[in-house]
């Protein structure tokens, strides 16, 4: 549960803008989910929220302090593919993380020290309803199943905030509804504040307590043009378009929302207007963060 | 019909086609053999089946009437010292400087040249120096071994471990990992299995240097043996040490790929089409 500000943020690889002017206020105990099209970005801002990359441009601060410059253990995440290691068992998976906080020199606990952490991993995977398949490698996991895998490894070291690229992308229809309940409800339980990069608005919408989109204003010169927020729109969990998306979720609606919530969307940029594209480099608003 | 690419022998047949090209070897040795003896009793190139048990029974059952030792299994325990000697340091090191150059960009900055440099010295281009250096002795025989096999094992590692995704090392590091356990918890058990690998792959070329050298100064050994009859035209001694030799380097082959499979289930669906 941590309060994220990022302040005016800008990526650039080479003479290749990525993302430019990038500031939000989340809240505590928000769920953020980031939207956009392919190649926009919204990845490799999830990597700086990770430490995995470091902006060019500008500051992200956790609680007021600025992050870490390397991955750190107050932030988890949960990738699309290769969140689990194939040489661990899955409670081993699990434990893993309380074996590198509890025995820094041999990165292994022995004896009763093992056993219990093995005991805390074990009730971590029944909280995603893997009790059953403690033993097994991921390899003989669903994508599905690895998916909770990767989600209760990530709550071992019980970070404060929760890293999703694309975690439920590759997962049958039925699977990801099952799923995306898990998710919501380790969300409330846990506190976290939750950012998660979706190709799927519907999930987006479903999930998320607020729905961000990146894009970039113009076709043409991409390179120079970064990817902006283009709208961003905050969902109160009782809105009615919830309803219906839980409704449609779990299958007792049919009816196709993804028009409606592309309406949504298209009202909010109107509502929300991004600054117009503007001269490049003699353009002096940006550089107000870059001494931050 | 079913397309060939679809058809699978069954278990039986399978066998038998396995067994197929050896037996037409042997058979067409057998016939060379024949038709050859049949001309000169006495040739020497290919040696009929008792001749070759013959020298087999002397080379192996028999105590030699010079030093009373069998040869065949002096030669073999030397041999086998001096590969495994060198394939062990080799691997000790490939592991150690693979997984540096694999996982910290500074030992890759520093070796991930060198090594790929100096992995393209031909070996026996330096046994001359080897020899000089190290004189003729054992000492000589391992390092050219090790320096045959040891850079590729290590090049080999370092590619390894740089195909891991980058997701794992990120996620360890979520996990509040340090260098050292990523290293001992996620990197170096996922080597183990690969480790196998490669050394299984650059036996054959261990065998080569380790004949290489003994050929060239050894006093006893499987290689040094069939260089030394070679003088005789012993093709009688010849063709079952190497028959020997190969049994020995296939024997270790299927060695590690039963271990590494009993070893590493979680390996096994990944390696299972090897």
């Amino acid at each position: 549960m941590s309060r994220v500000e990022v302040r005016n943020l800008w990526k650039e690889y080479g003479d290749q803008v990525v993302l430019e002017r990038i500031s939000m206020d989340v809240a505590p105990h928000s769920f953020v989910s980031l939207v956009g099209p392919s190649g926009c970005g919204k990845s490799t801002f999830l990597r700086m929220l990770l430490s995995q990359e470091t902006p060019t441009r500008g500051t992200i601060l956790v609680d007021g302090q600025p992050l870490a410059n390397e991955p750190q253990p107050d932030r988890g995440v949960v990738f699309q593919k290769y969140s689990v290691f194939p040489h661990l068992t899955a409670v081993e998976n699990v434990a893993l993380g309380l074996e590198f906080e509890r025995a820094p020199v041999t990165g292994r606990l022995f004896g009763r020290a093992r056993r219990a952490a093995l005991d805390e991993a074990g009730a971590l995977l029944e909280g995603v309803g893997l009790a059953a398949a403690r033993g097994k490698y991921p390899a003989q996991l669903s994508g599905g199943m690895q998916q909770r895998l990767a989600i209760a490894q990530a709550l071992a070291r019980k970070p404060r905030i929760l890293l999703l690229d694309e975690p439920f992308g590759a997962l049958d229809p039925g699977i990801r509804a099952d799923i995306h309940d898990l998710m919501l409800s380790v969300w409330w339980d846990t506190r976290m504040t939750v950012f998660m990069v979706s190709h799927d608005l519907r999930e987006a919408f479903y999930l998320g307590t607020r729905v961000v989109a990146f894009d970039r204003p113009t076709e043409k010169d991409a390179a120079r043009f970064g990817a902006r927020i283009t709208f961003d729109i905050a969902l109160d969990p009782a809105a009615p378009i919830k309803e219906r998306l839980r409704e449609a979720e779990h299958g007792t609606a049919t009816d196709d929302l993804g028009e409606e919530l592309a309406a949504m969307a298209a009202q909010a940029d109107r509502d929300d207007p991004a600054p117009a594209p503007s001269t490049r480099r003699d353009d002096p608003a940006p550089r107000d963060g870059e001494t931050a | 019909m079913t397309r060939l690419v679809n058809r699978h022998p069954d278990r039986p047949t399978r066998l038998l086609l396995a067994m197929l090209p050896f037996a037409l070897l042997i058979a067409a040795y057998a016939i060379g053999s024949d038709m050859r003896l049949a001309e000169n009793p006495n040739d020497k190139l290919l040696p009929s089946f008792t001749a070759l048990g013959d020298a087999i029974t002397r080379m192996a059952f028999t105590p030699d009437k010079r030093t009373g030792d069998y040869l065949l299994w002096v030669d073999t325990v030397a041999s086998l010292t001096r590969i495994a000697g060198g394939v062990a340091i080799a691997t000790v090191f490939g592991l150690l400087v693979g997984v540096s150059v694999g996982l910290l960009p500074y030992a890759r900055a520093t070796l991930g040249g060198f090594l790929s440099a100096v992995a393209m010295i031909p070996p026996l281009a330096i046994l001359p120096i080897l020899f000089i250096l190290f004189g003729l002795g054992e000492l000589s025989k391992f390092v050219l071994v090790f320096a045959g096999i040891g850079p590729f094992i290590a090049r080999d590692i370092a590619m390894r471990v740089a195909e891991l995704p980058t997701e794992q090392i990120v996620k360890a590091q979520t996990l509040g990992a340090s260098t050292w356990q990523i290293c001992t918890r996620v990197v170096l058990p996922q080597m183990w299995p690969r480790l196998m690998d490669s050394v299984r792959l650059s036996l054959g070329a261990a065998w080569l240097f380790l004949i290489a050298a003994e050929a060239v100064a050894s006093q006893d050994g499987l290689g040094y043996r069939i260089f030394l009859v070679r003088r005789y035209l012993a093709m009688d001694v010849i063709l079952p040490y190497v028959a020997w030799i190969t049994l020995l380097a296939f024997s270790f082959d299927w060695l590690l790929r039963v271990l590494q499979a009993r070893l590493f289930p979680w390996f096994a669906p990944e390696g299972a089409s090897r």
